[in-house]
């Protein structure tokens, strides 16, 4: 085995094997444990019935991203059910000794942003949670997918997961990314060329000069979508750029621990001759930027092509969907989506609402006014990120400009807390999903970068950023 | 977890590719803390009109779907969000297998831990079985989880694949969590040899 070239996500998996035995799926080590409120209290009350522990809470965090407010914080929960899950988060995290950053915690956040915030997302690592979109802390060379609640209460009581190996999956970006393309292009592209079903039971590992140009965050939008792909997990290579943004942070490894980590980081990269299961190339300085225009991320385009027509796709199943989707749309084939109407723009979610998102969307709207038919809302990832981004004056930029700043969480990216689309409304979201009804329900969804959402934000219509001036 | 041996039932079709979880059940009733009583939030947005009453053309409120066991579904069913709540909500409703020709992982996953068989087959046989259950509602099939076989009304047996490990703990209706707790010194040993990477205490 030591002497075969192996992928990243080879070395990972190798290096958190417990168990394997024929007939069984390989028991898998887990190093970090991310819960929120939502997909974990089935599991605590599961521990409770079977008078099992936590076996490892300094290898668990908690936050409360989902259900929470956006509104003020000194404003009480209104919504009692959400209050109740809440409060069943804290009570299971003061019996059980897992640290929670909580309603009045400076690092409460979406549980994505808070990870890498914190310092405890690191390369080499395994990293699961009760949601699709850990797939994030791939961007710093861990293995991070998401897990169902009994899952999570294995994890919580064992410290280990069943695994069946996933395959691998090079995504390869050439080149380099124009002016106004952003990392949500890069994902977007992809996922319109493999659809959304295109990586399931792989890993994909994002390779190519267009990826190591990627800041961190802009490498965690990337990764943040390879679930949409159907992907179990999407990673990148650790290098510099990721060494350099966990140095100093809060609970990274300090002193001799530190220079040890970045030694065996440092070994994890895809060795020369590796294989993967499965290949695909994009190059980068052909993308423009991108947007969606039906009911899955895979339905993405060209901000300046045309709606595709279903008469012009012959797989029966596969025309019915694009016609069902764009009934849902209420959209017509063989137009562009430019200068359609808005009702709301929503910049933020686990896929663009850190401090680089925040600073892009601001620069577009400094100094200019958003369109008066929309309702423009910007939801920081973090209350760092909102602690920075007011230190930065950007949310001074914001309401001046007439959008709504609000407190941190996932907000109208799943429209859990009152947050949401009303049936018919049209949105441009720099979130990651646009099921019908995401949103809200009736709720009309187009994906966007944070980039084409502000640009969009100040027209109120669907907008090509590069000609905005 | 109840063991699954043999369903013998006739079905409901939603031939939609692509049924991602925030349709099997929306994200506002994921607030509950307990996983009962999901059934009646099952498909709630193709299921309910604006105002709350059964909207007559979603095929879950036909008189025909009632008592359903086996839900057959398009391609790449259950993608999207981890939500164990997708398959509890199935179950509440009293789905026990959905046979689709592909199905998202942590669906998949989240499924054979609940006790929830997914089925899959191939192109033909998932179109046969389709235009069976169109052309006669009633129509029974069988699907027997020792042999893996889908037994159609014509006598003909298709099989489906399922690991092994999985397979054995929905026949006897095993807690996967058992198999993991067994293994107790083995991850102590692993441990031992790893010292951990993180520390969220911050000790």
């Amino acid at each position: 085995m030591s002497n075969q070239p192996r992928t990243t996500f080879d070395k990972i998996w190798d290096s958190h094997v417990v168990v394997e035995e024929p007939g069984s799926p390989t028991v898998l080590y887990i190093d970090l444990h991310l819960i929120h409120e939502v997909t974990s209290p089935q599991a605590f009350t599961g521990l409770r019935e079977k008078g099992l522990r936590v076996k490892r809470p300094s290898q668990t965090v908690a936050t409360m991203d989902h259900s929470i407010p956006t509104t003020p914080l000194h404003i009480p929960i209104s919504d009692a059910i959400a209050a109740k899950q809440i409060a069943t988060l804290e009570e299971n995290c003061r019996e059980f000794g897992i640290p929670l950053h909580g309603m009045d915690s400076p690092n409460r956040g979406i549980v994505h942003v808070i990870g890498p915030e914190l310092g405890i997302t690191q390369p080499g690592m395994t990293i699961v949670c009760g949601d699709s979109h850990t797939s994030t802390h791939g961007a710093f060379g861990a293995l991070a997918f998401g897990i169902g609640t009994s899952e999570v209460e294995h994890v919580l009581a064992t410290q280990t997961l069943l695994q069946s190996k996933p395959k691998t999956y090079a995504v390869n970006v050439n080149g380099r990314l124009s002016p106004n393309v952003a990392a949500k292009d890069i994902i977007l592209a992809l996922l319109a060329r493999i659809g959304i079903g295109g990586g399931t039971g792989h890993v994909f590992e994002y390779r190519g000069e267009a990826i190591r140009a990627l800041s961190m965050e802009e490498r965690m939008t990337v990764c943040n979508m390879s679930i949409e792909g159907g992907a179990r997990a999407g990673l990148v290579a650790p290098d510099d750029t990721t060494i350099n943004y966990i140095a100093g942070r809060q609970l990274a490894p300090q002193g001799a621990a530190w220079d040890k980590a970045v030694a065996y980081w440092r070994t994890l990269a895809s060795d020369e001759g590796a294989t993967f299961d499965k290949e695909i190339t994009l190059d980068a300085s052909t993308l423009t930027p991108m947007i969606t225009y039906g009911t899955n991320p895979g339905m993405g385009m060209g901000i300046a092509d045309i709606i595709p027509d279903p008469m012009s796709i012959g797989d029966v199943s596969e025309r019915n969907t694009l016609i069902k989707a764009l009934n849902y749309m209420d959209l017509q084939p063989g137009r562009q989506l430019l200068g359609q109407p808005l009702d709301v723009v929503f910049i933020g979610s686990c896929t663009n609402s850190r401090i680089s998102d925040l600073r892009e969307a601001a620069a577009l709207m400094r100094g200019r006014k958003v369109s008066e038919n929309v309702r423009v809302m910007v939801v920081p990832g973090s209350q760092d990120v909102k602690k920075q981004a007011e230190a930065e004056g950007l949310d001074q930029i914001f309401k001046e400009a007439g959008a709504d700043w609000r407190e941190a969480g996932c907000s109208m990216c799943i429209a859990m807390n009152g947050d949401q689309l009303q049936p018919g409304q049209y949105a441009i979201s720099t979130s990651n999903r646009n099921f019908e009804g995401r949103q809200g329900k009736g709720g009309r969804t187009f994906l966007a970068s944070p980039l084409t959402a502000a640009a969009s934000a100040v027209t109120g219509v669907v907008t090509d950023v590069r000609s905005f001036q | 977890m109840e063991p699954f041996t043999t369903l013998n039932s006739h079905l409901v079709s939603i031939p939609t590719e692509n049924i991602d979880t925030d349709q099997i059940i929306p994200a506002r009733f994921l607030k509950t803390i307990s996983k009962k009583g999901l059934g009646q939030n099952l498909f709630s947005d193709w299921r309910y009109n604006e105002d709350g009453s059964d909207n007559p053309n979603f095929i879950l409120n036909a008189p025909e779907s009632q008592g359903a066991k086996i839900l057959i579904a398009g391609d790449n069913f259950g993608c999207g969000s981890s939500r164990e709540h997708a398959p509890w909500a199935l179950m509440d409703w009293g789905v026990q297998a959905v046979i689709s020709t592909s199905f998202a992982d942590i669906f998949r996953n989240n499924s054979l831990k609940n006790g929830l068989l997914p089925v899959i087959v191939d192109e033909d046989t998932h179109k046969q079985i389709q235009s069976l259950v169109e052309e006669d509602p009633t129509t029974k099939i069988t699907v027997d989880l020792a042999s893996q076989t889908v037994q159609l009304p014509d006598g003909r047996s298709v099989s489906f694949p399922i690991d092994g490990f999985s397979k054995t703990c929905m026949l006897e209706g095993i807690d996967q969590l058992g198999y993991l707790l067994k293994q107790e010194e083995k991850m102590l040993a692993y441990e031992a040899a790893h010292p951990a990477r993180v520390n969220t205490l911050g000790e």
